[in-house]
């Protein structure tokens, strides 16, 4: 039955315009440095072909005020065509509740459309409740999930300064 | 002109979407189950199927749906994206200086005893 299995999957889609290159977007995706420049300012790590491991770790206040491990965020690459598409598995491991869940999809996609970039994030959440309730941003106190992390980059792309940097 | 780059970054399409009570019950509809069809949606809506779909077309345009193909079906998805940015961009601004107002008033307060 095709209906109960599109039933049971649970997808979260966010989209955000911004105005910068696909390839500025992919960067700072993907490279290390980035990643702790904006969102949750974490280091991450990615192996850009089908099957590299992909890691976040946990930044020094998270160590700090939350007792975190070293790797906060586990993964693997399903499928890397910079700068347009990335697909992998995202499985956050920095509390029980949330390593127990299953590992999650996530999907991302860069369009150019008249000069514009049109960055499209999927998250596949299916059978994970809690990491589902948290990246969408409807945990209390823990961030703001995707919506907070996507307004950060356009922010960080458009002006040079992420949301936290503006005057 | 308007061109389609400043279209898709304008505020303006945004808060117009939000400005109409069937569109916001909509976007409260998504919220507590994405990725629905047209037929779904107008089940809950005394509306004719039409009205609806139109009311979808400014909500997609606006950014606050997103549709994905499934096979035959097309599924609407709420993207909360854009309420953020206006979130970060005007009420975050306006807020925060209130609180700093407040946190001001009490310092001097304090110091005048």
């Amino acid at each position: 039955m095709t209906t109960a299995v599109a039933t049971e999957t649970v997808t979260q889609v966010f989209r955000v315009y911004i105005n910068a290159k696909p390839q500025a977007i992919w960067d700072a995706i993907t490279q290390p440095g980035w990643a702790e420049k904006y969102g949750y300012a974490c280091r991450s790590e990615y192996e850009l072909r089908a099957g590299g491991k992909y890691r976040v770790f946990a930044n020094a206040a998270m160590k700090q005020h939350a007792s975190a491990p070293d790797v906060i965020i586990v993964g693997e690459v399903i499928e890397a065509d910079p700068p347009r598409k990335l697909v992998q598995t995202w499985h956050p491991i920095w509390a029980p509740e949330e390593s127990l869940e299953p590992a999650t999809r996530l999907t991302f996609e860069i369009e150019e459309e008249m000069g514009v970039s049109r960055l499209t994030v999927t998250h596949d959440v299916t059978g994970a409740p809690v990491v589902a309730r948290m990246v969408a941003g409807n945990v209390p106190n823990a961030g703001g999930g995707w919506p907070f992390v996507l307004s950060d980059l356009k922010t960080l792309l458009e002006t040079g300064k992420s949301l936290g940097e503006q005057g | 002109m308007v061109t389609y780059g400043s279209t898709v970054l304008d505020d303006d399409l945004v808060f117009k979407a939000l400005a109409d009570p069937t569109r916001r019950y909509l976007l409260d509809r998504l919220f507590v189950r994405d990725g629905r069809t047209l037929t779904e949606l107008e089940s809950e809506l005394e509306m004719t199927r039409f009205g609806v779909m139109k009311h979808l077309r400014v909500l997609e345009a606006a950014g606050l749906v997103v549709t994905r193909r499934k096979g035959r079906e097309k599924l609407h998805y709420l993207n909360p994206v854009p309420i953020r940015l206006i979130h970060d961009r005007w009420i975050d601004k306006y807020t925060e200086r209130r609180v700093s107002a407040l946190t001001d008033l009490k310092r001097e307060l304090e110091e005048a005893q």
